[in-house]
């Protein structure tokens, strides 16, 4: 029976200080709680994503208020905003810098897809030139929309198969 | 706006060949390309018109003739007033030309470097007459009235990350659009975008076509 002083987790005194999981959980848990983006500003959707740093919305709460400009010390890349042909093999530059594991938010309709700009300056869709993880609808999204992207991405990080990926030898 | 008019006075005075141009707004006047430089020089230094506020460009359509007029905005700092001046390019449409008028305004720079890029306008002696907005190397003029909102099929600006994604700039997919209006008189409600049948689109062919 659960009473208030039962010890429901992990007890030093009896395990010996040791904790038995598995690596995926581990590895797992610890990006998950650490995602440090990489914001791609690239037009108005730029002021909803420096809105999720505010106080009000406080991306923080999941673990991802540190913003970096410098690709190489971020591992999820948010693009918000059109992404012009001009702009694009930047994008793709910038994205080819990070370190992995690394992931991309398309935030906006923009971002997704090319949005209202079906024009011939305008690509249509990020994900023509780099891997999305999420899609966030919206022109622009509210802040909350991106928080949700953020959980999502940390659900599907949660099940990601990182220990295979480390402890194989890739090429 | 007296101003503009004593302006427009004093130069077709002194420029017979400068004739009036139909405007909604401030004063207009149509200035022979060969003259162009000789009457801004004028307005600027005997009117106190000091700012080039803007330089842009018509395209009047294949087989207009002139194709292409530049249209220049002057303002004054000292009267407030405002005046427009436009001025027909010589050349043939692949290779339309006026002076460029940087000599007499250097603000000038980037606004012929943008009317260069969208119209393919040459503008005789700039100083650096490079593309501004599209990347250097694309093959089109995208403000021409040939070319179509979509866009045509080309390479992207950098070849190593085009091999690497397989990605082109491609004619933008219009999803039944693009979404303008009705030209013509008519009712307003049966003009507006959402009154024509944009239920098609690259996927669902048109109805009847
Ligand atoms: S999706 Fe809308 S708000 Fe976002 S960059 Fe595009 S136009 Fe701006």
């Amino acid at each position: 029976m659960v009473t208030s002083n039962s010890e429901l987790a992990y007890n030093g005194k009896i395990e010996g200080e040791v904790i038995v999981s598995r690596a995926d959980a581990v590895i797992n848990w610890i990006r998950t709680n650490s995602v440090w983006p990489m914001p791609m500003g690239l037009a108005c959707c730029a002021i909803e994503l420096m809105a999720v740093g505010n106080g009000r919305f406080d991306i923080a709460r999941f673990g991802a208020e540190v913003m970096r400009f410098s690709p190489r010390q971020a591992d999820c890349m948010i693009v918000a905003g059109t992404v012009t042909y001009k702009m694009a093999p930047v994008v793709r530059r910038i994205y080819d810098q990070m370190t992995s594991p690394k992931w991309v938010i398309a935030m906006g309709a923009c971002a997704s897809s090319g949005g209202m700009y079906r024009s011939y300056a305008t690509l249509q869709g990020v994900d023509r030139i780099i891997p999305v993880d999420v899609y966030v609808s919206g022109c622009p999204p509210r802040p909350e929309a991106l928080l949700d992207a953020l959980i999502k991405l940390q659900a599907k990080i949660k099940a990601e198969r990182s220990a295979s990926e480390l402890f194989t030898a890739s090429t | 706006m007296s101003a503009s008019v004593d302006a427009i006075t004093y130069i077709k005075s002194t420029f017979p060949s400068v004739t009036d141009r139909l405007s909604s707004d401030w004063p207009a006047v149509n200035v022979p390309t060969g003259e162009l430089i000789s009457v801004l020089k004028s307005l600027r230094d005997e009117q106190a018109f000091d700012l080039l506020s803007d330089v842009t460009a018509i395209d009047w359509a294949e087989g207009a003739s002139p194709r292409f007029t530049v249209v220049y905005h002057l303002y004054s700092t000292t009267s407030h007033a405002a005046i427009r001046v436009a001025t027909p390019c010589t050349g043939d449409d692949a290779a339309p030309t006026v002076p460029s008028v940087v000599p007499l305004w250097p603000g000038a720079n980037w606004h012929e470097r943008e009317a260069y890029d969208m119209f393919g306008i040459t503008f005789e002696g700039h100083p650096d007459l490079r593309r501004i907005l599209m990347w250097d190397g694309y093959p089109y003029h995208p403000l021409r009235k040939e070319f179509p909102l979509a866009g045509i099929e080309t390479v992207l600006p950098d070849s190593a990350v085009a091999e690497e994604t397989k990605a082109k700039v491609i004619a933008a997919p219009m999803m039944g659009g693009p979404f303008v209006a009705s030209a013509g008189e008519m009712n307003l409600t049966d003009a507006e975008p959402r009154a024509k049948d944009e239920s098609w689109s690259e996927r669902s062919a048109k109805p009847g076509a």
